[in-house]
């Protein structure tokens, strides 16, 4: 049984069609990476599954129960990190814990706060108050509360959104090690790399929707190719060889200041600039390709 | 489309789902536990003595056989549910679901709005039981008698903070700008406690007014406290059971406006 099935869904705001007929399957033990750009409905297909907001049409199974009618007892059994910071900031560390603890009915909670202080590597911070942590260590607080309950499936809805570079990485070795002890995870992000490092698969979604859906290296040989060729340059030069390329049928994106010729190994004899960056194809070739969008 | 039933789930109040909710009302309260209890302890102290002893000594000095003292005293009961319910319960719930984004993390866990706004409510009216006591005790400083029925006292105010916090609830999941609560306050809250016969009594007033109070939840929490204090009157039993219907009303459409709120 997958973890997660989500059928036709749909889910509008006024004239927002926020998610339109989104179709996904995760099977247990994988980490989905849903990967999009701002405003593709990631956010609101995390609230349809745990029954926060309610779909206009289209079927939701999480973990066997039918939403929303059953939203309860499948969030009994998953862990959910929100976009958004929502401790209890005067409260200490171990007291969010414990809350939360109660709240998903763990039956020792003194364990539960023991094993996830462990992971948010806070023991001894315990007994401060939330507003006295730095912004990593409430991010990691954030989700080890998520994993109170040893949850079977964990939602990380953009889990290290606005984190500088250090702590991200932090959080990165948090997620893979629950990756490794075979917790599912669906994780939304528009970061491309956290979902190259994290993912076993990703979606790709836009506009309500999946657009794409494989391993990041089926992605790559179907929607970049081998090798890409970022050429840099005056404006005029680069339109110039974005014409010429795409005269004979290369794919171009633009990069930043640069143009990036995707699947640079088809092209033709002086297609390519000599001072071309010769690079492998990447999850953001692909990223731009389908979306259109300039990639994070 | 949204539908309410859609958020429905299998059990229903789950009784360990809002003690866990309570607890995390707790575990905010203490910290900020002195400064609430400071003011009510003081703030009866100072209404009693401004009007109790100024206009007691000066004007007023008896109502109906009860000592003027005395008659704001046990008034004061209702001033001091009111205070700790409505505006909590408004400020509150709008700073948690808005700001704070309390409630979304609450609803991601299995619990549901209508264990979430229950869990509020009784918080809330525990809380508003004990402060309701405050003005009571402060009283006895003044001569006032302690009897059995008093002990009734903080269940009259837990079931008017319970109707309270409801309608601070409902305020909260109604308003866009947390300053629209100048609007309720200004129309609904200050009128109530105004015309609640805490410091002059109803019945010197014009009969629209006396009529008019009949319909304030406070005035009969005023009355109900007044007859714990210095005799219980068949009427009473009344006048609890609206107060009990109105909690349950209000009870019921917190939770639906709630689900509006928060359900998207
Ligand atoms: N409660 C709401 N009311 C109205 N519109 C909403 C609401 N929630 C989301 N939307 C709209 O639905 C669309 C999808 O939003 P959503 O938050 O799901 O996107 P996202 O993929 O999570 O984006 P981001 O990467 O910026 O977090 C957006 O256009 C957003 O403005
Ligand atoms: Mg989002």
């Amino acid at each position: 049984m997958p973890a997660i099935e989500l059928h036709n869904l749909k889910k509008s705001f006024g004239p927002i069609n926020a998610v339109d007929g989104l179709d996904l399957v995760v099977e247990e033990g994988v980490c989905l990476g849903l990967l999009g750009p701002n405003g593709a409905g990631k956010s609101t297909t995390m609230k349809m599954l745990t029954g926060q907001a309610i779909p206009d049409a289209g079927e939701i199974r999480v973990l066997g129960y039918k939403l929303p009618r059953e939203a309860k007892q499948a969030r009994a059994e998953m862990g959910v990190v929100p976009q958004l910071d929502n401790l209890d900031i005067d409260v200490t560390v171990e007291e969010n814990l414990a809350v939360f603890a109660r709240l998903y009915r763990v039956d020792d909670v003194p364990a539960a706060v023991e094993r996830a202080l462990e992971i948010a590597r806070l023991t001894d911070r315990r007994k401060e108050a939330v507003d006295r942590l730095s912004g990593g260590m409430r991010r990691r607080l954030l989700l080890a509360r998520g994993l109170v309950h040893e949850p079977r499936l964990l939602l990380l809805d953009e889990p290290t959104v606005g984190l500088d570079p250090q702590i991200r990485t932090e959080l990165w070795t948090l997620i893979d090690g629950l990756r490794s002890r075979g917790t599912t995870i669906l994780m939304s992000t528009h970061y491309i790399e956290e979902a190259e490092r994290l993912a076993d698969e990703v979606a790709v979604v836009a506009d309500g929707r999946v657009i794409a859906r494989a391993t990041p290296k089926e992605l790559i040989a179907e929607h970049a190719g081998e090798k890409t060729a970022e050429v840099y340059g005056p404006p005029d030069r680069l339109h110039e060889v974005r014409s010429a390329a795409e005269d004979a049928g290369l794919r171009v994106r633009s990069a930043g200041p640069a143009i990036a010729i995707v699947g640079a190994e088809m092209a033709g004899p002086g297609l390519v600039p000599h001072d071309a960056i010769h690079r492998a194809g990447s999850l953001e070739d692909v990223f731009v390709m389908l979306t259109g969008e300039e990639a994070e | 489309m949204k539908s309410a039933e859609g958020a429905r789930t299998v059990r229903r109040l789950e009784p360990a789902v809002i003690l866990a909710v309570m607890g995390r009302e707790l575990a905010n309260f203490r910290t900020f536990w002195k400064s609430t209890a400071f003011t009510s302890t003081f703030e009866p102290i100072v209404y009693l003595l401004a009007f109790g002893l100024g206009l007691g000594s000066t004007l007023v000095a008896d109502v109906d056989g009860i000592d003027y003292v005395q008659f704001v005293g046990t008034g004061l009961v209702a001033t001091a549910v009111v205070f700790s319910s409505a505006l909590p319960a408004m400020f509150g719930t709008f700073v948690k679901e808005r700001f704070q984004r309390t409630y979304d993390a609450i609803l991601a866990a299995p619990v549901d709005v209508e264990e979430l706004v229950t869990a509020e409510m009784l918080w809330i009216g525990l809380r508003s039981a004990i402060f309701g006591c405050f003005p009571l005790i402060v009283t006895m400083f003044f001569g006032l008698e302690p009897e059995p029925t008093m002990l009734l006292v903080p269940i009259f105010a837990f079931v008017t903070a319970l109707a309270f916090s409801a309608f601070g609830i409902t305020m909260a999941a109604s308003v866009s700008k947390i300053d629209q609560f100048n609007y309720v306050t200004t129309l609904v809250i200050t009128p109530l406690f105004l015309v609640a016969g805490t410091f002059f009594p109803i019945d010197q007033l014009p009969q629209g007014f006396q009529i008019a109070a009949q319909f304030n939840p406070l005035y009969q929490l005023v009355q109900l406290v007044r007859d714990a204090c210095f005799g219980l009157e068949p009427v009473d039993a009344l006048r609890f059971l609206g107060l009990l219907i109105l909690a349950f009303v209000l009870w019921r459409i917190a939770i639906r406006r709630m689900t509006r709120r928060l359900i998207i």
